[in-house]
């Protein structure tokens, strides 16, 4: 579980989190939304140790983020995998050495528990001959793929996704989505995704966290979020025609 | 006060940089990675310009050596050409080479890396990415660029003998006694110290260069130019203070 208690975060004078409390749980995905500028990647940010907070805390399982020392932050950091928005992968490594080199960097397996591990995240992915090849030669669906196996690679308690879907087709989407699910439940972590896409917050979102200029502006479920009468939160999930038909129906129903 | 912020910030890098590895496999990898991306991807382009570069000094000692009529020995030219290259163009001239060359390829890998955001990714998985990236060049650079000097001066006192002979300026035997005699082997340790700060200066400042970019392609760019101006304003500057101090 990671909880968040009043976090702020300013850059120079402009203040981007305005005080943020929110609780992500295990084994469900949590997904935070808003518009382009309203702090969902600083959120992000924060809470995986790359930008500091101007105040507030972050609690992984009740450890005090900022309270750790260098040995426990980096103790903790090895708990947590992350599937970048670019998917972040080492270009001048294959997609073998890819996934493999969280263990080789943290672990004390041999070569060939590393290799049994990483040919079962890359099966858990479907993904099959690609072993060899390098990030540029493979799609982006593929790398997300990758992404998503290095993520996994070290049995993560935390998993962190930053715009899963953004650049792909709306099947190869679905597709990220639905793994991303059956990772988080069949591992029983605890998964927080920053995302743009409102297909995956009506199929996947456990737990979706609406931000509005740097705030909490409302939280609930991806059920919920067809009867909320939350005017921001309804403008910008039902912007379109197709999806305020959907709502209505839904509502209906 | 730019100039000071930076002169902090690289300060700092230097010292993050500093650190207990995570598993020593992976930093000797990552290092002879390096040494071999600087050293043998160097050598081709280093032997071509330190055989003409000792081809050109040869010719033109011998030229001023006819043009005063002064009684001085053709062995001299063999004498001037050794501790020239030794000295001064081996060091120097590799080595500006080299900022062209190997900082602006730091520069730009790490500048890619921090756009790309796989310096982030490797920071959420608890890699001192100072220490991981970093180090590693640092320590390649240092080591592997004396043996590139040594093989310039080397191949710039045969470039000189190629072209004294070509010339007719010089016969065999007079300038390898010219490059034999009255030899001190100071000028060699002098040399050697040269090329291992500059090393030092090639490769951390084009890393911190790449290491803190900030933007896109463009400012890689800007990052990769500064990286091979300071560098080459650096070599310099040690070169003149190494040679004040100690010669």
């Amino acid at each position: 579980m990671i909880e968040l208690v009043d976090i702020k975060k300013s850059f120079g004078d402009t203040e981007v989190l305005k005080g943020i409390s929110a609780t992500f749980n295990k084994g469900e995905t949590s997904l935070i939304i808003g518009k382009s500028g309203a702090g969902k990647s600083v959120l992000l940010k924060c809470m995986v140790g790359l930008f500091e907070p101007t105040g507030g805390e972050i609690l992984y399982n009740d450890r005090k983020f900022r309270d750790l020392d260098d040995e426990h932050k980096r103790e903790l950091r090895t708990e947590i995998g992350m599937l970048f928005q670019g998917n972040a992968l080492f270009d001048s490594m294959t997609v073998e050495e890819n996934i493999k080199f969280p263990l080789d960097m943290f672990s004390d397996m041999s070569e060939s528990e590393k290799m049994d591990r990483v040919n079962f995240c890359l099966d858990r992915v479907n993904l099959v001959d690609t072993n060899d090849k390098f990030p540029s030669e493979i799609s982006g669906g593929m790398q997300k793929r990758v992404g998503i196996a290095r993520a996994i690679v070290m049995k993560p308690k935390y998993l962190f996704c930053d715009e899963p879907n953004s650049g792909l087709d709306p099947q190869t989407s679905m597709v990220i989505d639905d793994l991303i699910k059956e990772i988080t439940q069949e591992y029983d972590i605890t998964t927080v995704i920053n995302t743009h896409d409102m297909n995956s917050v009506t199929s996947i979102g456990d737990y979706v966290l609406f931000l509005h200029d740097g705030l909490k502006n409302w939280e609930g479920n991806r059920h919920e979020i067809f009867t909320t009468d939350n005017q921001e939160v309804t403008d910008f999930i039902f912007a379109s025609e197709f999806l305020k038909k959907v709502r209505k129906q839904y509502k209906e129903d | 006060m730019k100039l000071l912020e930076d002169f902090g910030e690289y300060l700092i890098m230097l010292r993050d940089m500093i650190a207990v590895p995570a598993k020593y496999s992976m930093y000797y990898k990552e290092t002879v990675r390096q040494i071999n991306q600087i050293g043998i991807g160097s050598l081709i382009i280093i032997s071509i310009v330190s055989i003409f570069i000792g081809a050109v000094t040869a010719v033109q000692f011998g030229y001023q050596i006819t043009a005063t009529q002064m009684p001085i020995p053709m062995t001299f030219i063999g004498y001037v050409v050794r501790e020239t290259m030794i000295l001064e163009l081996a060091p120097t001239i590799s080595c500006l080479l080299l900022a062209g060359k190997v900082g602006s390829n730091i520069a730009t890998e790490l500048g890619t890396m921090r756009n790309s955001e796989q310096i982030d990714a490797l920071e959420i998985m608890g890699v001192n990415t100072t220490s991981y990236l970093v180090a590693p060049k640092v320590v390649a650079g240092v080591f592997i660029i004396p043996f590139l000097v040594i093989i310039s001066a080397a191949l710039g006192i045969f470039g000189g003998l190629l072209a004294g002979l070509a010339s007719q300026m010089v016969t065999y035997h007079e300038y390898v006694d010219g490059i034999t005699g009255n030899f001190d082997e100071y000028g060699t340790w002098i040399m050697l110290l040269k090329a291992a700060v500059f090393g030092f200066l090639i490769t951390s400042i084009a890393s911190y260069q790449g290491f803190y970019v900030k933007g896109g392609s463009i400012e890689i760019g800007n990052a990769s130019t500064r990286a091979v101006v300071n560098s080459c304003i650096a070599i310099l500057l040690s070169d003149y203070l190494i040679a004040a101090l100690l010669l």
